[in-house]
């Protein structure tokens, strides 16, 4: 069977074909269509001789196989020094193995760098920063990842998070209607602690076009909420779109280019629509990356940047702060031991440790580090699609313990992780371990819970509250 | 058979070894796709100067970088057998004495003595590596025949050299063994891993680039905390 119905090299473009894979619970016959499915050699030749240039084929070649980078990986770490799991071993045995083979290589073969590609690596690059001849393991997965998608050789959960991209524009069934059906929702359940609490739709020239997570309109909607009123608070004049508010990219997790492009445009469209001064997103990492470090090239921006200022949350917050326009009540800060998870995507790949550790100073008053932190933290565990997908689930339990090590090494009983992806994984280690005496929260509740919020905003009637 | 080694063949493998060197470098850059690596190259300006010589510069020296901090004994091999194995071929005295009859110009020669050590430091280094490559499961399990034939190939040139040097035995024999071996990395070179005598600034360079230019460098300056 060259491929399979639910399991085949085209991307899902339908809602219908959507429901279709969903419908499969947890990939069982996916997985069974994938072991039958043939590879198209031509095709993957084509893609490496036209993909695979001068940078990646010379980080295949001088690889010393020194396996510096063996301890730089928590997974290597975490499994008890799995000697398969030098990050070095694990990018030979696939990509370079495929490149040494050019292109000529059975489905056993490509199911099974499928399963290190998202199995044994959240493409956190860590690696790449401990090895000599500047050999970055995490972005040669990422673009395994692509070759293996172009091919059809992807998680069952991936392919799907690429089709929501494709067909709803966000990585979850989230329509625009339910968009806007949230934003008012929110906008008037806010508004019995702020009257004059809005949530701007579609608001032409303001300073701020806020994104966000598909997951928070979706589940968590409080989030909305919670961001709202702190550009109320701090006075800011912001909007949201109605189209192209999603920033993640599970299209990035997966592989697929394509999508990762389509999503980034429907974005910079919306800035063009409404001219922002500014773009500012929400509290997650990969979306980060995905829409201001990755995503201008993928909207082929030759410079590289995106068309106005993206600013993560944290730096907003960070800014926000400095500039008093948020007042921290001092009686209110943190007084617990607390820790922070440095998430990779915005903080090795994007610079933005000032600003978090300057929040941390404003916030909390025993802030500890962990010891390995900023630019060389540790991956949280469930990046990369990780966290999302069912077939790795023990190998990404047994990696989470890396960090709950690193948690309680600091004493902390309060985590802050300004990311979706680290945030769910801090919350599943917990879980996993059975652990009972820490916490963790994003940035945004603490920080509407201690805030002062000036007289006017608050409702007039103070009797009646 | 030392006239040969030492006149035509020694000319053809350094030819090989320079050309096929200049060229793997050329390839490398010709090679390079802003929109494939998505580093915006035509724009770096200064930022991804700096942080192209930063990723070098902090990389060859010895802990200069956390990587290098945290492998205390790799760290020592690698520089140890380094500093034998690219300062002697280019400033021992007795190279240079060659190398001014053989091309006709040279390079200012080491002291004796320093340059004894410096051999030295390269064969004791070049034996931590290959202990290391030996015994440590991690290293074991990435090395195939290539790593420890090359790694070989190193130490054979660093011995022979040694031994006629001291002229310890077979004086004639260890000096063909030895440029024999020389010439065979020089020839080499350009073909395996240790094309890394080039690309190795390259890849470090690009790297560099990359985080000064894309992964961060706006905000955390061009050069990357290595
Ligand atoms: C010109 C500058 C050079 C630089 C910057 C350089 C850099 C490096 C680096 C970063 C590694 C990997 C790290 C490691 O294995 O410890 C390495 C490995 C190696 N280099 Fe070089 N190298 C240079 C020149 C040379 C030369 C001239 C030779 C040989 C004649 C050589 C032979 C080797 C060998 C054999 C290894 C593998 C070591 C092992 O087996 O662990 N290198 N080099
Ligand atoms: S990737 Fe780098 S650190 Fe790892 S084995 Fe290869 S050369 Fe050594
Ligand atoms: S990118 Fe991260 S997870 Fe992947 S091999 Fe490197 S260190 Fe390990
Ligand atoms: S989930 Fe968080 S820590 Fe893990 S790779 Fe993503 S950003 Fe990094």
């Amino acid at each position: 069977m060259p491929e399979g119905i639910l399991c085949n090299r085209k991307p899902i473009n339908t809602e219908e074909d959507l429901k279709r894979l969903l419908a499969d619970k947890g990939g069982k016959q996916y997985y069974e269509e994938m072991k039958n499915m043939e590879v198209d050699v031509r095709a993957l030749q084509n893609t490496l001789e036209k993909t695979c240039k001068s940078r990646t084929r010379t980080w295949l070649e001088i690889c010393a196989h020194c396996s510096l980078c063996a301890d730089s990986c928590f997974f290597y770490k975490a499994n008890n020094r799995d000697v398969e799991q030098t990050p070095s071993y694990k990018i030979n045995t696939t990509l370079g193995e495929m490149v040494r083979r050019n292109g000529k290589v059975d489905t056993e073969f490509m199911i099974r760098a499928m399963d290190i590609a998202w199995g044994k690596c959240t493409c956190c690059n860590r690696c790449g920063n401990y090895c000599p001849h500047g050999i970055d393991v995490g972005v040669m997965m990422s673009y395994l990842r692509g070759v293996l998608y172009s091919q059809g050789f992807c998680p069952w959960e991936m392919k799907i998070g690429a089709g929501m991209h494709r067909v709803y524009r966000a990585q979850m069934d989230v329509t625009t209607e339910d968009w806007v059906d949230t934003c008012q929702w929110m906008e008037e359940e806010g508004q019995e602690q702020i009257p004059s609490l809005e949530i701007p739709i579609d608001k032409e020239d303001c300073d701020i076009m806020y994104v966000l997570n598909a997951r928070e309109p979706k589940i968590y909607p409080d989030d909305v909420q919670a961001a709202a009123m702190l550009f109320h608070i701090a006075g800011e004049k912001w909007t949201v779109p109605s189209e192209g508010w999603e920033n993640t990219s599970l299209a990035m997790f997966a592989g697929d280019w394509q999508a990762c492009a389509d999503n980034v445009k429907a974005m910079y469209s919306a800035i063009e629509r409404l001219r922002p001064k500014m773009v500012v997103e929400t509290e997650c990492g990969h979306a980060h990356r995905a829409s201001a470090v990755e995503g201008p090239y993928w909207a082929g921006q030759e410079d590289g940047k995106a068309p106005v200022p993206y600013l993560h949350y944290v730096e907003w917050l960070a800014n926000a702060i400095r500039d008093g326009k948020i007042k921290i009540d001092p009686a209110k800060k943190i007084k617990e031991p607390c820790t922070l998870q440095d998430s990779c995507n915005y903080i090795r790949n994007h610079g933005l440790e000032k600003h978090t550790r300057y929040i941390m100073s404003q916030i909390a008053e025993d802030f500890r580090e962990m010891e390995e932190h900023g630019a060389h933290n540790y991956c949280c565990g469930g990046g990369g699609g990780m966290n999302g997908i069912g077939r790795y689930r023990e190998e990404r339990d047994r990696g989470l313990f890396m960090k709950l090590q690193q948690i309680r090494e600091t004493g902390a009983t309060l985590v802050i992780s300004p990311c979706h992806n680290c945030w769910d994984a801090i919350r599943d280690t917990m879980e996993v371990y059975e652990v009972h005496d820490i916490k963790w929260s994003f940035l945004k509740p603490l920080i509407l819970d201690m805030c002062i919020i000036p007289d006017h905003l608050k409702p007039q009637d103070e009797d009646e509250e | 058979m030392i006239e040969l080694l030492s006149g035509p063949l020694f000319k053809i493998s350094l030819l090989v070894f320079t050309v096929g060197l200049i060229f793997r470098l050329v390839q490398y850059v010709r090679g390079l796709d802003w929109r494939l690596e998505r580093v915006a190259y035509s724009h770096m300006g200064k930022a991804g100067v700096i942080g192209a010589i930063w990723s070098v510069l902090t990389w060859i020296l010895p802990f200069g970088t956390r990587g290098w901090r945290t492998q205390g004994f790799a760290t020592i091999a690698f520089f140890f057998f380094h500093l034998g194995v690219v300062i002697c071929p280019l400033f021992l005295a007795g190279h240079m004495v060659f190398m001014k009859d053989a091309l006709g110009f040279s390079f200012p020669s080491l002291p004796v003595a320093v340059g004894d050590v410096f051999a030295m430091l390269g064969v004791l280094g070049g034996v931590m590596l290959l202990a290391r490559r030996i015994t440590l499961p991690q290293v074991r399990f990435l090395t195939d025949r290539k790593d420890i034939a090359l790694l070989a190939l190193c130490l054979l040139t660093l011995v022979t050299g040694m031994v006629a040097r001291f002229d310890l035995f077979a004086y004639d024999f260890m000096l063909g063994l030895h440029m024999l071996s020389g010439e065979l990395i020089l020839i080499l070179a350009p073909f395996t891993k240790l094309s890394h005598m080039a690309l190795f600034f390259a890849s470090r360079a690009q790297l560099g680039i990359d985080f000064a230019v894309k992964r961060g460098g706006a905000s955390r300056g061009p050069a990357f905390p290595w």
